[in-house]
């Protein structure tokens, strides 16, 4: 099971702030090792934020994302004390699920 | 007038050599450049996640005594981890010597977790796809000193020791190119490729470098701590590898402390 | 591929095509429809126009509505971060590509109603390149592009 990600939620006037940080290697698949194999790819191809069971972010990603990936986005319709979730599912079929209360 | 030294490492490929030379011509641009993108990328820092994780490790019962590191002395007693980044490397009197925030979690994962000392010093560096204790203890352990002035001290005879000790490799030239840390660090307005390099002789700069490890090595994907910025020194000066742990490191260690006193704790960072 | 199954499922013809395909196998019965990930369009090589087809739509159009924000030199390729504003009417997502990668498209954001069309990431860059934002608006394509510096740090890792 993945690391969990670092998930800040917090208001910014009357719109949610989300930056969330991922622990997840993003491996290309470009690259080599000391032997001269490839490395196969590993990457997290979707990833969805919901709130109150609203979905507020989806995405598709490809490798080229980051290694541990950094998003943020901004939404409104939530107040301090809901929670932001968010998903992620890789392309080994991994998934890892966070929480976190959104703040004043 | 700051004068650009590209300095020549054998195994540069000649476009790469001649790419940095004309990026030389715009280098206050490319400085102001890089300056932006250091900052884009201090909200975010990948560290976190492995404070998070070295937090659960602290508190984490492991080993043959089936403890956690919750009673460890970092050099402000036992468990007290917050400021104790500041005051390091400094000399204990349990094991009478001088030591760093590495050497000190080694000494608690043995006393305390009853792990060997091999066992201990295993693996310090993570790498692809391979995560290791000691680098997310790391970062826990200096989190909690962010912000904090850094003072070491010189105040018993072992510390002064290995100051002078630390000077003297800092110093030394040897291997294969004659290299020594002083042949990049020992001088203003030294530069490889687009990365400027500190003087670690100049106060300032020695605060500005020595406050801001460990690090998120964008580079690497990883967080590199002290111990990891020397061994990785001494590879690049083509000398033999610098032992985890050993008292050559700590003494180098102590020495840029020293330099850098006063500094503001700003680690862990995020680096290129 | 991703537009047509999405407009299939809506209709009324949805539920009929999700029990054929679970007759066929394809989707077992109690498993939630899987996600969709646009395989085509993360294998797109250097063609802002090819990307844009595989995405579903046909052209994109040069926007000043669009808003890139980043630095004009990355330090390291492998961490290159990016804030894209669109100010489009009715932005339904916010892609990221990039130019000169082995494949192009890096991510893409669908931006519900109620979401501000804004998106602050890190894609890796293998080169200098330029870096495209393609937003999809009512159903149009449009996009903006910023060359992005890629350089060597310092010695070695």
């Amino acid at each position: 099971m993945a690391d969990p990600m670092k998930i800040r939620a917090a208001m910014v006037g009357d719109k949610v702030e989300v930056k969330v940080l991922m622990a997840h290697e993003m491996e290309t698949g470009q690259r080599k090792d000391a032997k001269g194999a490839t490395i196969p790819a590993w990457f997290i191809q979707n990833v969805t934020a919901t709130v109150n069971g609203r979905t507020v972010l989806s995405a598709e990603w490809g490798p080229a994302v980051a290694k541990n990936p950094f998003l943020s986005f901004r939404f409104s319709g939530a107040k301090a004390g809901d929670k932001v979730v968010i998903a992620w599912t890789d392309n080994h079929g991994d998934k890892r699920t966070d929480e976190a209360t959104i703040t004043a | 007038m700051k004068i650009a030294m590209a300095i020549g490492v054998a195994g540069i490929a000649g476009a790469t050599l001649a790419a940095s030379l004309s990026l030389a011509q715009d280098k206050g641009s490319a400085a102001a450049g890089i300056e932006q993108y250091r900052a884009a990328l201090a909200d975010g820092n990948p560290a976190e996640l492995w404070e998070a994780r070295g937090e659960g490790l602290w508190k984490e019962k492991r080993g043959p005594k089936k403890a956690s590191l919750e009673r460890c002395d970092l050099g402000l007693g036992p468990g007290v981890v917050k400021g104790a980044y500041t005051i390091l490397p400094k000399y204990f009197p349990d094991t009478d010597k001088v030591e760093d925030l590495e050497s000190r979690l080694v000494t608690c994962m043995v006393t305390l977790q009853g792990f060997t000392p091999e066992q201990a010093k295993k693996d310090p560096f993570g790498g692809p796809g391979k995560k290791v204790p000691m680098d997310a203890l790391v970062a826990y352990v200096t989190s909690e000193s962010r912000g904090m002035p850094m003072h070491v001290s010189l105040a018993h005879p072992k510390e002064k020791e290995a100051y002078e000790l630390g000077r003297e490799i800092f110093f030394y030239r040897g291997g294969s190119h004659d290299f020594g840390c002083t042949s990049c660090h020992g001088a203003d307005g030294k530069r490889i490729r687009l990365q400027d390099l500190p003087n670690l002789t100049n106060p300032a700069d020695a605060r500005r470098a020595y406050s801001t490890w460990p690090a998120y090595r964008v580079s690497q994907g990883e967080v590199r701590s002290m111990q990891w910025r020397l061994n990785d020194c001494f590879r690049q000066q083509r000398f033999p590898e610098l032992e985890f742990v050993s008292p050559a490191s700590i003494a180098l260690t102590l020495y840029l402390a020293k330099n850098a006193d006063g500094a503001k704790f700003d680690a862990p960072a995020i680096k290129r | 591929m991703k537009m047509d199954r999405r407009r299939v499922l809506k209709g009324a013809s949805g539920m009929a095509v999700m029990s054929l395909a679970m007759a066929a196998g394809l989707v077992r019965p109690g498993t939630a429809r899987a996600e969709a990930w646009n395989k085509a369009a993360f294998e797109v090589k250097g063609n802002l126009n090819e990307a844009v087809k595989a995405l579903g739509g046909s052209g994109a159009t040069e926007s000043k509505d669009i808003v890139m924000s980043s630095p004009d030199i990355a330090e390291n390729g492998a961490v290159v971060p990016f804030t894209v504003t669109s100010k489009v009417p009715h932005t339904e997502s916010i892609a990221l590509l990039v130019e000169k990668n082995p494949n192009m498209l890096a991510a893409d954001f669908t931006i519900p109603d109620g979401t501000e069309p804004w998106i602050n990431t890190r894609i890796k860059m293998g080169q200098t390149s330029n870096v495209i934002a393609l937003v999809k608006a009512d159903g149009k394509y449009y996009y903006t592009s910023k060359e992005v510096k890629v350089t060597l740090g310092g010695c070695g890792g």
